[in-house]
């Protein structure tokens, strides 16, 4: 059965239509360019707010015993500053990023199912607001409600009635659930475009790493959510119907809670952090004119850490008392996750080196992660080593460590891919030099905060607490890492006003500002409703480098 | 900035559009299935392990009727779907009919069931752990039993009114898998339930 | 960093906003602080042994790996007088990729062993028979000591003795929750451990040296998380035994604090605290028999002083906001001589 090649009745200019016209263009639309931009734009949004929530718990750590806030406003700006970066910030703007650049990279028209495409985003959209929305109406009983504030694991039975009175929870739980069947939505989506949609020629060991690694991300995402929405359901059965899931009270067992959250917590890192390599792996070749580094081994690394962290989970649970045996399990199946990562640093240096690095602001931000990231690897090697952990787990060594994979690691490579594929979904270059403005306040302030942050977590300052006293050590380290936000904060201001600038009077970018390889540089910039005027047919990884360097494609040497 | 020459020309390729409805309906599959593993972990952990109130062995009864009638469906599905690609729209209405038939069954069985575990013996979501974990479970896979229904009563309710023919054979064949993982399920549940759990 | 240390204290005094310390501050400095590395007692060396060695192991591999990428940027940019012409497309090697899996292999493989050794090391650890027990109960948000073999109750600051090295007479704790689940965590003596309701956890320790050793709870568990503190006091075993000595007595009657003793009894005080050798038996709530001869009051967010104790007495929210003891309400006079008498409780 054929594609019918139909001509679309073009809408009207874009430019003549009211304000109300376009708005009702962007709520209506199934185009996976849109979603994929209102998923990053949503994402965006969200990124400010827990931002500043992060911002004020720092305010408040600053100094020993500050009044800044009390201890309940305190504990829901951590759970939801924490849920909210997860689940309303990472996901969906790596969601939108492979929404918007699949089918463009693999030489399709949308993805496989464009109306669940926009379901999914709907149904993202509207859970997000209903987490927020518990600031106002989770009164329950008891007059307890507001945000919830048990942290973003929801640990049992801290969640169960009893400890939890009002609806705040009940919040955290129905809002995740909604956001997460989106997710998995945009996920089913992403895997069948990806399995049967690629233009003539692709086969999979052609495909851009991108594209490879959403493969791997979309068939974790539909194995791995499933348990953090099994384990909430289990939770609101206990919580509004009285079942004894994780009721210790009744024989329940809390450590269930804990194994069910992170068999999908642990992957869903990887789920966060893998799109961040998927973009590195786009964006370092371009700008080291290379040819990436073992494509094949890549491919295969990161299917082996999308495969061996569904094994890992429990290294969060090493101060739960489980066997030596058990233990020893997971410690080991820990250290063997970070071998393929390992590699993959190594591919990317491999890929650099001999080229001829441009540094442009994408590179800069990707050359940041290399660095962040091997980093942060390192301090997670600390971390699998079981009895180490006894001492760092659940302390500010482990947040230093996740934020440095987080933001050390995956915001450099948003911000890289936003700085790289902004031309193409606008029309227009964001500037360099704010962009440089940008990177290098980002990098200051990020390395002052949580730098230090892992000397907090030696010295004895355990997670989520909205104070310490005096005498312990803490209070320069404190300091330091709360001056370290106001660096962060300025650099995500020259990033918002270089947007604005930029989609006003931003230089035009054309095509392909970057002599990039992949077919989304083939099309328009932006690209047109239909993406390509005719379905491409391509012989390699890099088709737009077989057709810049005829004498020399890579044919013949893949 | 270089100018790309265009892209090589090619005529009108075919795609894999038919394989679309398969692959999102295994991926459905494979995310529903990783669901009820959770259930299952937590049904087979808590085996045991109610301190009071009924227990699996006193009230449970194994469903063999229901379970018969489910899994028959199975094969009356297939059998509508062979004759939706043969063309014979009357013959896939018939055993169309039959699957939703014995789906309801299925559904009024288990809906009889629960009756008297709960007001026979007692048995509810909170009386204990036994309680907690199979209420959940067999609910979980009743839901979907429920929304397989739905689904299949639309088809129904479309062949009725003449407007499903043969070129929705493979859409049918998807819904049909759907139906088809639903039934596993329940060979899974009631293996955990009525016969390891008891 | 001592500049920074200065400015952070003069910034601390400066900013109106911030809350009494209740004289913790002061306390804090006077004793030795608490550190990963400065480990007194077997399963923290241990553990530190263990970290150094990673920390050796992972600093070489930063060193390598970060040198290597530093010198590929700064060699391999782009020139200014570049011809413009695309370097040399490498598309990978085989024996480079054999190369740099298996050397990390090798250094994973040698890490699982000795991690699986240290753990080995302190999970496993036999029991000797001089041992000292306890057990050890989480309350949202103070701790419950229990020696089951000494017969005493107390809260919030554990006493055990030295253990000599040529004859160890550790402590070994076995951790409970009565509500939500909690860590317990002396970071100079050992990594933490939960305290899980509904599951039994077991822990020990064995300090060499005498002194006073902080820590806190490490599990996330509700609204006063960060101030559920914990003291461990480690003396010499002759003072040790004077202590338990002490601790074992019921609370000692004084006529002189009869009014203050009416008020505690005749009040809901009873309902959830004990004092031994009076009607009060309730358990919702810390052992107050010997209530003086602990350091901190509200497991450790207040110096103990006949001051603050009134002031906790008459609004726990106003040291510990979101603490379950509710405000007394007392009048001013039986607030004065509730206080006279349980400032006798030594």
């Amino acid at each position: 059965m054929g594609v019918i090649q139909r001509e679309t009745t073009l809408a009207p200019d874009a430019a003549d239509l009211p304000l109300l016209g376009k708005l009702h263009d962007w709520v209506v639309t199934v185009d996976h360019k849109r979603l994929g931009m209102m998923y990053i734009g949503g994402g965006l949004l969200f990124f400010c707010v827990a931002g500043l929530q992060a911002a004020t718990m720092r305010l408040q750590l600053a100094f020993p015993n500050a009044g800044i806030v009390p201890p309940q406003v305190f504990n829901r700006l951590l759970t939801m500053h924490g849920t909210a970066m997860v689940f309303l910030v990472g996901m969906p703007i790596l969601t939108g990023f492979f929404n918007y650049l699949v089918p463009l990279m693999i030489g399709a028209r949308d993805l496989a199912f464009p109306r669940l495409n926009a379901f999914g985003f709907w149904l993202w959209f509207f859970g997000s607001l209903l987490l927020y929305f518990s600031y106002l109406g989770a009164e329950g009983l008891y007059g307890a409600g507001s945000a919830p504030d048990v942290g973003w694991f929801a640990y049992a039975p801290l969640t169960e009635r009893p400890f939890s009175r009002g609806n705040s929870t009940d919040y955290w739980i129905l809002s995740i659930f909604i956001t997460s069947i989106g997710s998995i939505a945009t996920a089913i989506n992403l895997m069948t475009t990806i399995v049967c949609m690629r233009c003539k020629g692709m086969a999979l060991n052609k495909m851009p790493v991108l594209v490879w690694l959403a493969l791997v991300v979309s068939v974790m995402i539909i194995v791995v959510l499933p348990p953090l929405g099994a384990a909430q359901v289990m939770l609101l059965l206990d919580r509004m119907l009285g079942a004894h899931f994780f009721d210790t009270q009744a024989g329940g067992s809390a450590v269930l809670w804990q194994h069910f959250f992170w068999i999908f917590g642990h992957p869903e890192v990887y789920v966060l952090i893998i799109p961040g390599f998927a973009f590195a792996s786009e964006i370092i070749p371009v700008f080291s004119r290379k040819v990436i580094f073992g494509y094949s081994v890549m491919v295969a690394a990161s299917c082996a850490i999308g495969f061996i962290s569904l094994g890992v989970w429990a290294h969060h649970m090493f101060s739960v008392g489980m066997t030596p045996a058990g233990n020893a399990f997971f410690a080991t199946s820990t250290m063997l996750v970070g071998v393929p990562t390992g590699i993959k640093i190594f591919n990317w240096l491999g890929t650099i080196w001999g080229g001829k690095i441009r540094l442009k602001v994408p590179m800069l931000f990707c050359l940041g992660f290399l660095f962040q990231f091997l980093i942060a690897g390192l301090t997670g090697i600390h971390l699998a080593t079981a009895p180490f952990d006894w001492q760092l787990t659940d302390t500010y060594f482990v947040v230093a460590h996740f934020h440095y994979v987080l933001i050390g690691g995956l915001l450099f490579t948003i911000f890289g891919a936003i700085y790289y594929w902004f031309p193409k979904a606008t029309g227009r270059m964001l500037g360099e030099t704010l962009g440089k403005w940008h990177f290098w306040l980002l990098v200051i302030g990020f390395h002052l905060t949580f730098d230090t942050l892992h000397f907090a977590g030696l010295m004895g300052m355990p997670r989520r607490i909205y104070t310490y006293q005096a005498g312990r050590g803490l209070e320069a380290l404190n300091l330091i890492a709360s001056i370290g936000v106001i660096f962060q904060g300025a650099a995500v201001l020259c990033f918002v006003i270089n947007v604005l600038r930029s989609l006003r009077s931003g230089e035009p970018a054309g095509d392909d500002p970057w002599d990039a390889w992949t077919l989304e540089w083939s099309t328009n910039s932006p690209p047109p409703d239909y993406n390509f005027a005719t379905p491409p047919e391509v012989r390699s990884r890099r088709p737009l480098w077989d057709l810049k360097h005829p004498e020399d494609p890579d044919w013949e040497y893949e | 900035m270089t100018s790309t020459p265009p892209l090589t020309i090619s005529p009108v390729v075919s795609t894999s559009a038919p394989a679309r409805g398969h692959v999102g309906i295994f991926g459905l599959i494979l995310t529903e299935s990783a669901f009820f593993s959770i259930f299952v972990a937590a049904y087979v952990f808590y085996i045991g392990k109610s301190a009071s109130g009924p227990q699996p062995r006193d009230v449970l009864a194994p469903p063999i009727f229901n379970s018969i009638c489910l899994l028959s469906s199975s094969v009356t599905i297939v059998f509508a779907v062979r004759a939706l690609r043969a063309a014979q729209v009357r013959t896939f209405a018939l055993w169309w009919l039959a699957t939703l038939i014995l789906g309801l069954e299925f559904l009024v069985g288990t809906g009889l069931e629960w009756r008297e575990l709960i007001y026979q013996h007692g048995l509810t979501i909170h009386t204990n752990l036994f309680g907690t974990t199979y209420y959940s479970l067999v609910g979980l896979h009743a839901t979907h039993v429920v929304v397989g229904l739905v689904g299949l009563a639309l088809v129904m309710i479309l062949t009725a009114l003449g407007h499903v023919s043969e070129r929705h054979a493979e859409r049918a064949d998807v819904l049909s898998w759907y139906w088809h993982f639903v039934d596993s399920v329940w060979v899974v549940v009631f293996l955990t339930v009525y016969v390891i759990g008891r | 960093m001592r500049w920074v240390a200065s400015l952070a204290a003069a910034l601390a005094t400066a900013v109106p906003a911030l809350a009494d310390d209740w004289g913790m501050g002061a306390a804090n400095r006077k004793i030795a602080q608490t550190n990963v590395f400065a480990t007194v007692s077997t399963p923290g060396d241990e553990v530190r042994t263990l970290a150094l060695f990673v920390l050796a192991i992972t600093g070489v591999i930063f060193v390598i790996v970060g040198g290597l990428l530093a010198y590929s940027v700064v060699r391999f940019r782009r020139r200014a007088d570049d011809d413009g012409h695309e370097p040399p497309q490498v598309y990978g090697s085989n024996p480079i990729e054999f190369a740099w899996t298996t050397v990390p292999v090798i250094i994973a493989f040698v890490l699982i062993l000795i991690t699986a050794r240290t753990i080995y090391t302190v999970q496993a650890a036999p029991r000797p028979p001089d041992a000292i027990d306890v057990r050890v109960i989480g309350h949202q948000w103070w701790w419950e000591f229990q020696y089951p073999n000494l017969g005493i109750i107390t809260a919030n600051e554990l006493h055990i003795p030295v253990s000599d090295p040529n004859h160890p007479t550790p402590t070994f704790l076995e951790l409970e929750s009565a509500d939500v689940a909690h860590s317990f965590w002396i970071p100079r003596l050992a990594g933490k451990t939960d305290l899980i309701p509904n599951k039994k956890n077991m822990m020990w320790f064995d300090p060499r040296e005498v002194g006073t050793y902080l820590g806190q709870c490490a599990e996330y568990c509700g609204t006063e998380h960060a101030l559920m503190l914990l003291r461990v006091v480690v003396q010499p075993r002759d003072e040790w035994e004077r202590w338990v000595a002490a601790q074992q007595q019921p609370a000692a009657p004084d006529g002189a604090v009869a009014a203050g003793r009416a008020v505690f009894e005749s009040t809901a005080c009873i309902n959830c605290h004990t004092v031994r050798g009076t009607v009060a038996t309730g358990r919702f709530g810390p052992d107050l028999t010997h209530l003086m001869s602990r350091t901190t009051l509200g497991s450790g967010v207040a110096l103990n002083s006949r001051e603050h104790l009134k002031i906790w007495v008459h609004d726990p929210a106003e040291m510990k906001p979101g603490a379950l003891m509710p405000a007394m309400n007392l009048a001013e006079k039986d607030l004065d001589e509730l206080v006279g008498y349980m400032a006798t409780l030594r």
